[in-house]
């Protein structure tokens, strides 16, 4: 199975996969179960004559017991492992005081990164103000903005730092998916929502698109890149705005 | 004789208005059937052109042979909709329950005669409107099966075709299930009570109830899209949306996420609507291939109205990802684990029926054994979809794809499919060719897991479902290999389709004579001998069995 999965580099995915894992040895031991019991009556009760049937076998109540076992397995596997997890990641966010904190704007058919700069504050940004050096309508002037940077199509992270990202759209409904880091998320335009991750290992991966946006859908792929801590400055620096060229 | 003709296109009798149901959705399976053999080349072969077939396209659709991204989601949304709402609901409910549950209530005729016939032309007519969307600038419906806004709102002409072709569907769908319902609760025969029901009159009552309820809040949402689309309203468009760089001139202020909750709100249900009669089909099988009265009637009955009324609980398991709240989450997850209960009984109770069975390998039979495993496998495999945490990595990819075909195709289809030999000589006096019918239960169903099972692998390697192309991403073309296969068994099952339409066809002017008017040995009353029938025993009573299980040629 883990061959066959994407690499996990995240902290929640080796959860996730574990979970992954269970529900599938449980699975395949009930297809097996019922799988070799459902053979073996095929050929021992085949028909061996057109005349009527004789009836020797006592029907058994094994299988009554064994619903019940599967029922009981399947709420021990919501109780104490998928709910835990889910919620774990769903609600206990980091603070954001220690975090990075991103925001992902998507739209057909490309993912506009945004971060808040040195001071830690996000620009607003207005659909008047949209022109194509500045796809998102940032306003320079407004307070906050001015030293934003904002990245098309590529998202850079620091290694073992939590992220918070809040998600938003522009125009339809994306979902922003990163297959490394086990994390999926609809991004429903006018609602928007919040993902949190923390890389384990640097390297470049993938942001995937997981929902219909349209005919490019199938290339609203974006560049994943988790650097260590000293790259990843350095990278901002790189995207830091120059007044002068605005 | 053109007169006769005439009145038998427009006949009120049921089983006359079951077999143009029957005849309708096979040839809408068949279309969606191809549909998707159109996708599965680019899905092998992504940006080659199609050999031959592809220059019969217009290059607005395949230039040079060549499928365009536009082309491809048409293609899939209508795929979707052509196989549901006009392929297996229609054969599945329209079909079978028109022609049987009359039958095996005892009534000679459905309760409202003229109300169905009306219920199928207007199927027909929302069959025709999809079929000429293909027709119109933009081509059809290109927005997914599932039609969520705004992408849907803003998507060409064929949408709004495709929203009336759905209302159509819909409204005859619950005519359908007025009149289904009405029959098998007042037109049966004195002394049929519900004890004395085959699972067949249950299995498609349920499903009957599910259309009535479940139907009216997508009706009000298509309505809804509709005026959204062409009056300007803004039920499921948010204020702010800017579609490529201009903003969109609508009032604002709607939600997409209530688009969703209606759409499910009928889908799950209607998922329901798919197995039902499926489950009715393979168990009046199973009954007479097993020589053996089912084991648990009652608890099957019991566990058949459970999945019905649970079966409206658990809709936003869909929509886990929709930044749902823990509490949420948290009902929807344990209402789908619940639901799974009545499914595993009704299962282990086919399953049992087997335990000192005498079995009899014709055709019919071999399919509704082929349903228990494949069925099983579509079950089993939406456990980890319906957790909220294991969801996160599977939502939306091929291993959807693969759940949820293996319980519509190689389950319902198959089951209808064994349906189809089963009753044929009820319906023409003849058998279908015995050895053509093995061949392709054969061929079909090796071929279909090699479409199915490998699609389970993909969407564990993270493939995103409605991909054009999915080498464009890393986790994508590792996996590549695997979409030459599926592409190629889906060919092999297209061609495994042959032998089955054959004989279909021509059983019906040469096929051998039925040896007496109860083939298979049959105890419901479809298969009476007398008119009207008398009714002697409640359902599947050994005695009754045993009777008609003596060879009667």
């Amino acid at each position: 199975m883990a061959t066959l999965l994407p690499p996990d580099i995240s902290t929640q995915g080796p959860a996730i996969d574990h979970l992954l894992l269970v529900l599938h040895l449980f699975m395949g031991t009930i297809f097996l179960g019922w799988g070799g019991y459902f053979l073996y009556c095929l050929f021992r009760f085949r028909a061996k004559s057109q005349g009527p049937v004789e009836r020797s076998v006592k029907p058994f109540s094994l299988p009554k017991y064994l619903e019940l076992v599967i029922f009981g397995f399947e709420l021990f596997l919501l109780v104490f492992l998928a709910g835990p997890l889910w919620a774990k990641i769903r609600q206990d966010f980091p603070s954001e005081k220690t975090a990075i904190v991103i925001h992902l704007i998507a739209e057909q058919y490309a993912w506009n990164v945004q971060y808040p700069g040195p001071d830690g504050l996000f620009g607003p940004i207005s659909p008047a103000k949209i022109t194509p050096l500045n796809p998102l309508g940032l306003d320079r002037d407004a307070l906050g903005a001015g030293d934003d940077l904002v990245s098309v199509n590529e998202m850079h992270i620091p290694v073992h730092r939590p992220v918070v990202v809040y998600l938003s759209s522009k125009d339809v409904i994306h979902s922003f998916f990163l297959p490394v880091m086990r994390v999926k998320q609809d991004i429903i335009p006018g609602i928007g929502a919040r993902v949190w991750f923390e890389a384990t290992q640097t390297g470049s991966y993938e942001i995937a698109c997981a929902q219909l946006c349209g005919n490019g859908h199938f290339r609203m792929r974006g560049r994943f890149i988790v650097d260590t801590e000293a790259d990843f400055s350095a990278w901002l620096k790189s995207k830091e705005p120059k007044r002068n060229v605005e | 004789m053109w007169n006769k003709r005439w009145q038998l296109c427009f006949s009120t009798d049921s089983k006359i208005i079951g077999i143009q149901y029957g005849i309708t959705s096979m040839s809408f399976l068949l279309l969606g059937f191809m549909l998707m053999l159109l996708m599965r080349w680019q899905l092998a072969f992504p940006g080659h052109p199609l050999p031959l077939l592809g220059k019969l396209f217009s290059d607005s659709l395949m230039p040079g042979g060549i499928m365009i991204p536009d082309f491809y989601n048409m293609l899939g949304a209508m795929h979707g909709t052509i196989m549901i709402f006009l392929g297996v609901v229609p054969m599945g409910v329209g079909a079978f329950g028109n022609y049987l549950v009359p039958l095996m209530v005892g009534s000679p005729v459905a309760a409202f005669p003229r109300l169905n016939r009306f219920g199928f032309w207007l199927y027909f007519l929302g069959g025709l409107v999809w079929l000429f969307s293909f027709l119109l600038p933009g081509g059809a419906a290109s927005a997914g099966w599932t039609s969520y806004p705004p992408l849907s709102i803003l998507a060409s002409p064929g949408q709004t075709w495709w929203l009336v072709g759905l209302l159509c569907i819909a409204i005859s769908s619950q005519i359908g299930a007025i009149n289904l319902l009405t029959t098998a609760l007042q037109s049966a025969l004195p002394g049929m009570s519900f004890s004395r029901w085959p699972i067949t009159v249950w299995a498609q009552s349920v499903a009957a109830f599910l259309l009535l309820l479940a139907f009216p809040p997508l009706e009000i949402a298509a309505l809804l899209q509709l005026m959204d689309r062409l009056s300007g309203s803004s039920f499921f468009l948010p204020s702010g949306l800017i579609i490529s760089g201009t903003p969109l001139t609508v009032a604002g202020g709607g939600n997409p996420l209530l688009w969703q909750h209606l759409f499910w709100f009928l889908a799950h249900p209607e998922v329901y609507v798919l197995i039902l009669p499926a489950i009715g089909i393979v168990a009046e099988i199973l009954v007479s291939g097993t020589r053996k009265p089912l084991y648990g009637y009652p608890t099957i009955v019991r566990s058949l109205l459970f999945l019905g009324a649970l079966s409206f609980l658990v809709w936003a398991h869909h929509m886990f990802l929709t930044d749902m709240g823990v509490k949420l989450s948290g009902f929807f997850q344990a209402t789908t684990m619940i639901v799974s209960i009545p499914s595993v009984i009704v299962l282990t109770s086919f399953l049992l029926t087997l335990w000192g069975a005498s079995i009899r390998f014709t055709v019919p039979m071999l399919f509704a054994l082929a349903f228990l495993p494949m069925f099983g496998l579509g079950g089993l495999t939406g456990i980890p979809l319906g957790l909220a945490a294991s969801d996160i990595p599977l939502h939306d990819t091929y291993y959807v794809i693969g759940h949820f075909h293996y319980i519509v195709a190689p389950g319902t289809l198959f089951a209808l499919m064994g349906g189809l030999y089963y009753w044929y000589p009820r319906i023409t006096g003849r058998m279908m060719n015995e050895a053509w019918g093995k061949i392709h239960f054969w061929l079909s169903f090796t071929s279909i897991n090699f479409v199915f099972f490998p699609m389970l692998l993909l969407g564990l390697a993270g493939v995103s479902r409605r991909l054009y192309d999915q080498t464009i991403y890393a986790h994508g073309r590792a996996v590549q290999p695997l979409n030459l296969v599926i592409s190629m068994a889906a060919w092999t099952l297209a061609v495994a389709q042959l032998p089955f339409l054959f004989n279909l066809l021509t059983s019906w002017k040469w096929g051998k004579p039925a040896p007496s008017k109860n083939p298979w040995g049959s105890p419901t009353l479809d298969w009476a001998e007398m008119l009207p029938p008398r009714i002697v025993r409640g359902a599947y009573e050994e005695e009754n069995l045993n009777e008609v299980t003596t060879p009667r040629n």
